[in-house]
């Protein structure tokens, strides 16, 4: 356990800034839904292998900014996107993307937990699944690795069979981070995961996100100022669907540049 | 003290309405099982009416009622729960799914008869006729028929099954639905492994609503396949070929005929109405209890489907 994490400041990392290149890149994203704008000219580099915060008051674009990359923001209404978001240089808005490879390299991890009413296996093995995988042996080991990932397969091999609606949330959540595991993505975007679980819970996926970053570029956003200083490498404060300020988050956190950050981080706004 | 008078004044109004209902319906129950269950027997059930309807069973009609009702569901199910897939789950809010969607509304507004008049032209006339037409050697498709009763039977209860399943597969969370597409799953796939699942108890409870609804209805049926009096059944013997071996089977060429055309016929038609009354107090229990039964299910499929959300 590390929960001592939530009350120690994480031991400083060395810079990030210019040492990893960048896994996702907008390029002056500027991105509406019908009669509203969400984000305008945001410019942002995602380091691989590292984990990004984005923070901000609610409503000024976290959200979408995130769920622009994996195109979800999309579902369901129109959208407009102008300016370029980019993985591995690749634009994932040019015309012929595909969103089924493109979503299997990009997983989510949304705000609320959201497993199917399935059994815990079934969950883990439904990207699995989808992707083609059918031969016994190969979901078994699928499902194993990513609980195990997941920090859940001790606590769930005995009743993977069960429906993964008896967990608790932490636990659901968790279970919803194998699930994305298992198709093996190279980005997670998570979208204030741990804004409905309880502390020690909340302590378990920091955690998880510590050492997801060994392997997967993280995008997390969060309303907690905490919890960005606590996990994250590199991060972006956006306010109004703009990017105010970008940097690493010991930066950000001591000596922000812009004075609007400052303000919000230390509570005078938002 | 003025309201308080009012405030009496309207519950007593509310619950004698509400009253009145129940009361209804227990003379309605009570006075059929009074005059029914006295004649239902094994013979009642199992034998075919005689000497003009006034002796014997009405085991045809319960035969004719439950493959038409049968051969109704085959058609009206997979049709209506296609339809109310594409209308939630691809439509969106387009303007086709809207002129789908009202489409849908005014056909559940429909009178039955009319949709009786409908199966006589567009089934019996011209499909029946043009397939006719095409195969040739005399009449065979082009008059009514058990197939063409179920078709416009279907018709009748389509927009009840499209209704119930696209609000089973509305009631499927939005989160599910996202996770399964962030997942990187096509539409087919979310539909077809994340909301077919969950939407299936609603979906099957809807239909069951539906043939209930469709299992009772006279007008339909009217011209479109019913018989007045047939002693035997709809069946026919195909030959399984170098067995030598026939097997009885479902004509759904063949007239039938059914409960509610039965009580209808003996009611109105019969030479002697009054010697048939006991048996029409018969027949009509044992429709009501038919349907009733069918009620039942969908009830307990809905509870059970309840209980099991909230298991979740």
């Amino acid at each position: 356990m590390k929960s001592s994490a939530m009350v120690t400041p994480r031991p400083a990392r060395e810079a990030v800034s210019n040492a990893s290149p960048a896994k996702v890149a907008f390029g002056g994203v500027s991105f509406s839904y019908p009669g509203r704008q969400a984000l305008s000219g945001v410019t942002l580099d995602v380091p691989e292998r590292r984990v990004t915060a984005i923070i901000g008051p609610s409503g000024c674009g976290k959200s979408t900014l995130i769920k622009s990359i994996n195109r979800i923001a999309e579902i369901g209404t129109e959208v407009k996107v102008e300016g370029r978001v980019t993985i591995d240089g690749q634009d994932v808005y040019a015309p012929g993307v595909d969103l089924v490879d493109l979503r299997r390299r990009v997983g989510m991890l949304f705000q609320k937990a959201n497993p199917f009413p399935k059994s815990i296996f079934e969950n883990v093995a439904f990207g699995p699944r989808i992707h083609g995988a059918s031969r016994a042996g190969d979901l078994d080991q699928a499902v194993e690795r990513s609980l195990r990932q997941a920090a859940l397969w001790d606590e769930v091999k005995d009743r993977l069979g069960t429906s993964a609606m008896e967990l608790s949330g932490g636990q659901q959540q968790r279970l919803c981070l194998a699930r994305v595991l298992a198709v093996d993505p190279e980005v997670i975007l998570m979208d204030e995961p741990c804004s409905a679980l309880d502390p020690i819970s909340t302590a378990r996926i920091e955690e998880l996100i510590e050492e997801l970053r060994e392997r997967y570029t993280v995008v997390i956003v969060t309303h907690n100022m905490q919890q960005a200083a606590r996990v994250s490498d590199r991060t972006a404060f956006l306010l109004n669907g703009q990017l105010v300020e970008v940097d690493d988050t010991e930066t950000i956190f001591t000596t922000p540049a812009d004075r609007r950050t400052e303000d919000y981080i230390t509570g005078r706004f938002g | 003290m003025k309201r308080r008078f009012v405030e009496t004044i309207a519950l007593a109004l509310l619950r004698g309405t509400a009253f009145a209902v129940l009361l209804a319906t227990i003379l309605l129950i009570g006075s059929i099982v009074r005059g029914g269950a006295g004649v239902i027997t094994w013979e009642f059930l199992s034998a075919t009416p005689t000497e003009g309807m006034t002796h014997g069973g009405i085991f045809p009609a319960i035969f004719g009622t439950i493959c038409i009702t049968l051969l109704m569901i085959v058609m009206a199910l997979p049709l209506g729960v296609c339809a109310a897939i594409y209308m939630v789950e691809y439509a969106g809010s387009s303007g086709l799914a809207r002129v789908i969607r009202a489409s849908v509304n005014n056909l559940a507004g429909v009178p039955s008869i009319v949709f009786g008049l409908f199966g006589v032209g567009f089934f019996i006339l011209f499909i029946g006729r043009s397939i006719d037409r095409v195969r040739g050697g005399g009449l065979l498709f082009g008059q009514p028929a058990m197939l063409w009763a179920a078709a416009t039977l279907a018709v009748l209860v389509l927009p009840v099954i499209i209704v119930n399943t696209a609000e089973a597969l509305t009631a499927v969370p939005r989160s599910h639905r996202e996770a399964s597409f962030a997942l990187g799953a096509t539409r087919w796939q979310t539909v077809r492994r994340v909301v077919l699942p969950q939407a299936r108890a609603g979906i099957l409870t809807g239909s069951i609503l539906s043939v209930s609804r469709g299992a009772g209805e006279t007008a339909p049926i009217l011209f479109t396949g019913c018989a007045y009096f047939l002693p035997r059944l709809p069946i026919v013997h195909l030959g399984v070929p170098f067995t030598g071996l026939s097997v009885p089977m479902v004509n759904p060429l063949d007239q039938f005929m059914e409960l509610s055309y039965h009580i209808f016929i003996m009611a109105t038609q019969s030479t002697d109405a009054a010697a048939t009354r006991p048996i029409q107090y018969g027949t009509t229990l044992i429709l009501v209890a038919l349907t009733f039964i069918l009620n039942l299910a969908a009830i307990s499929l809905r509870v059970r489907y309840r209980r099991g959300l909230e298991s979740r």
